[in-house]
């Protein structure tokens, strides 16, 4: 396979953001797991929305990253593994980690910062993993996992067992080393990885064109000597047919497949950035012509005739769980200090404790909390029209 | 068992761990069909094949990255570094995801980076480095850097036996001239010990690595010609470090230098000295003395690089000062 053409016109910088066509016909999936993209795309997006409002109620600790109008590919891209296949998802791939098993509780634990996380409170937001689920947690400098990915999917080949690993990386992370380290290794040993570069428009408030002068991503794949892919990120089906086909050739033992995909950020890198570097009206277009949920609710019902009572159902479910989940995670306490020098190694278990807090059991009686970062302020509020 | 280099026990710790545990496999430049700079990996490939004894790019960010990602799923990789210069190229991997995988995500991560280090070899700035101090501060790592072919030997397998990362400094100057018999059976050398190398009462000496051989010697000097007897203490583990031992020789001897070749500001030394003032300066009847290499670049030509390096007339002159205070 080629890495495909996509349409790009000659200025890099006045580049059209809109996704190249689907190919026509991809294989329909049953209807019940149609179903169950659209509840795992409902999901992300109904749980987002709620820790928008805990943010505010200033009960999420740290910053608060949002995947509003990405669902598809995030769900799309993981609905294509296997249970035992493991995927490394970026902050924006909240809908990848609960189609892996992540659950709302969890999430909201973890942005609440509360002693039992996942991370027992060491880590932020959806920082975090389970390799018996099959995710493994990020960590804050962008393309790292990649080279990380690498070696699961490594260990997979050597031990010859009939598992696949999916890297996320945005269109930011491709310009580091790690990026390229880690896909030419990967590309070398043949390694069972799929490579989704998330191509949303900006990293932080860098557009595209400032960060590659490549006209697509895809094309990076020539140089690696693998496959490549383009498809429509906001399209859920197209997502999932163009990473089944790259998980595929992983599992027959073809190697690395990048695969890009076309969507938009539509809210700003996390929630205190304003979005002022954003061409006017470009966020409202997106949101009015190409949002996921709306796209994929449409060719449900017309397409697939699944009737709007069933997805009604869907969203009664959602907001339920994640209803039971908030008054679950609100309940749970806070960490408890000494808890911060335990699992540094496996041995020593616990480091040793300054000889001035001997004794102690918390630092300080009051935990100041941070304003200018994290925390919600109405001053650098995002636009509010979606809320 | 017949005497063997330095070099040839790091090989030999390492192809019995190799055949201990399949678990166990190599990435490095070079280490394969070329048998590494050193030739540490000769004859592995031949021994194990492609799949565990592999050839990479040039690519330190994703030797270790990889390294880690085989690590969480059950593998023990011991990466090579070609010169521990370079391990600088992969410090964002090793510093931000692998010290802390079993902290913030409890994922094992049980990986070697071993490589050669050191200088009084005319490598010049980019292959005679001592980085251990950029490592030292960096919780949930954990440094060896023998002296002996035996502690070569044993930390080795140590580190590839350790649950979580160990980097692993050998010093090439010492690599074909250090030999000896190795103690018979399965050698493991425990990781956050140190050696006492020399018993001594008058003055201690805290170093590691290739100046252990030049505090023996000057120690040597010192016992003839000054009538002196000098503790030496070869930390062999800088993270953890010994505190133990490095107590029980400043209690005996009241007097306390600390020799490394690394540079000055910053160094292992500080640490050293900070954690005696702590613990025991009451027990001190000098201050604690330094030698180091000066706060330079390592330069290539031998005059220069002997100017900067610690010699032993340095040590010496050092220890007579101490013991005069």
């Amino acid at each position: 396979m080629v890495p495909s053409k996509g349409a790009a016109s000659k200025s890099a910088a006045k580049r059209p953001r809109v996704a190249p066509p689907t190919a026509a016909a991809e294989t329909p999936l049953p209807p019940d797991k149609l179903r169950e993209l659209y509840y795992w795309m409902r999901l992300t997006r109904t749980l987002e929305e709620r820790l928008v409002a805990l943010y505010r109620q200033t009960k999420v600790v740290g910053g608060l990253f949002r995947s509003l109008g990405q669902e598809a590919d995030s769900v799309g891209s993981a609905f294509a593994l296997e249970r035992r296949d493991v995927l490394s998802p970026l902050i924006r791939n909240l809908g990848s980690m609960l189609v892996k098993g992540a659950t709302p509780l969890e999430i909201l634990r973890q942005y609440m910062a509360k002693g039992d996380s996942p991370t027992r409170g060491r880590e932020l937001n959806i920082h975090f993993g389970d390799r018996e689920r099959g995710f493994i947690g990020q960590i804050s400098p962008l393309g790292d996992m990649l080279p990380v990915m690498a070696g699961v999917t490594l260990s997979f080949k050597m031990r010859g067992e009939d598992r696949v690993g999916l890297v996320y990386v945005g269109d930011g992370a491709t310009s580091t080393g790690a990026f390229h380290e880690g896909i030419n290794f990967a590309a070398v040993q043949r390694c069972p990885l799929v490579v989704v570069v998330e191509n949303n428009g900006y990293a932080y408030s860098t557009p595209t064109h400032k960060q590659t002068a490549a006209k697509q991503f895809v094309d990076k794949a020539l140089g690696y000597g693998v496959p490549g892919e383009q498809a429509d990120g906001n399209d859920v089906l197209a997502v999932y047919a163009a990473t089944r086909r790259a998980v595929d050739r992983a599992r027959r033992g073809e190697g690395v497949t990048l695969l890009e995909f076309m969507t938009y950020r539509r809210k700003g890198h996390a929630e205190h950035d304003n979005q002022s570097y954003v061409p006017r009206g470009e966020i409202e277009r997106w949101e009015r012509e190409n949002d996921p949920l709306t796209r994929f609710t449409d060719r449900l019902t017309s397409e697939f005739g699944v009737d709007n009572a069933a997805l009604e159902a869907i969203d009664d479910r959602v907001r339920a769980e994640v209803d039971a989940a908030t008054d679950e995670a609100e309940k749970s306490p806070p960490p408890e200090a000494l808890d911060a020098l335990v699992g540094v190694y496996a041995d020593p278990a616990t480091a040793e404790t300054l000889w001035y807090r001997e004794g102690e059991s918390a630092a300080v009686e009051q935990h100041e909390r941070a304003e200018g970062w994290g925390t919600y302020s109405a001053g650098a509020s995002t636009t509010p029209k979606e809320d | 068992m017949a005497e063997i280099t330095y070099l040839e026990a790091i090989r030999e710790g390492l192809v019995e761990e190799m055949v201990r545990d399949t678990n166990v496999f190599c990435l490095g430049e070079d280490i394969g069909a070329y048998g590494g700079a050193f030739k540490v990996t000769d004859g592995l490939l031949a021994k194990y094949g492609e799949s565990r004894v592999i050839d990479t790019p040039i690519s330190e960010a994703a030797i270790v990255g990889a390294a880690a990602g085989a690590a969480h799923m059950g593998m023990r990789p011991v990466c090579e570094m070609q010169f521990i210069d370079f391990i600088s190229c992969a410090y964002d991997m090793l510093t931000n995801y692998v010290a802390t995988a079993r902290y913030r995500a409890f994922l094992p991560c049980p990986i070697v980076v071993r490589g050669p280090s050191g200088g009084y070899v005319r490598g010049g700035p980019f292959h005679s480095q001592n980085p251990e101090a950029a490592f030292l501060h960096t919780p949930g790592l954990k440094i060896v850097y023998p002296s002996t072919a035996s502690d070569a030997y044993g930390l080795l397998k140590a580190a590839i036996r350790d649950d979580d990362p160990v980097l692993y400094f050998e010093h090439k100057y010492l690599y074909r001239r250090i030999k000896e018999e190795l103690p018979n059976g399965d050698h493991v050398v425990p990781i956050g010990k140190a050696r006492l190398a020399r018993e001594g009462r008058d003055l201690s000496i805290i170093t590691y690595a290739a100046t252990v051989w030049k505090a023996l010697e000057a120690a040597e000097q010192l016992e003839k010609e000054d009538g002196l007897s000098v503790d030496v203490l070869d930390l062999r583990s800088l993270l953890p470090m010994d505190d133990e031992a490095i107590m029980a020789t400043v209690k005996k001897t009241n007097r306390v230098m600390i020799v490394h070749e690394d540079t000055r500001t910053g160094g292992v030394a500080g640490e050293v000295t900070a954690r005696i003032t702590e613990r025991a300066f009451a027990w001190l009847d000098a201050p604690i003395l330094r030698v180091t290499a000066a706060d330079v670049p390592l330069p290539y030509s031998p005059p220069l690089e002997d100017f900067v390096l610690p010699q032993t007339s340095d040590i010496v002159t050092v220890a007579r000062q101490l013991a005069a205070y």
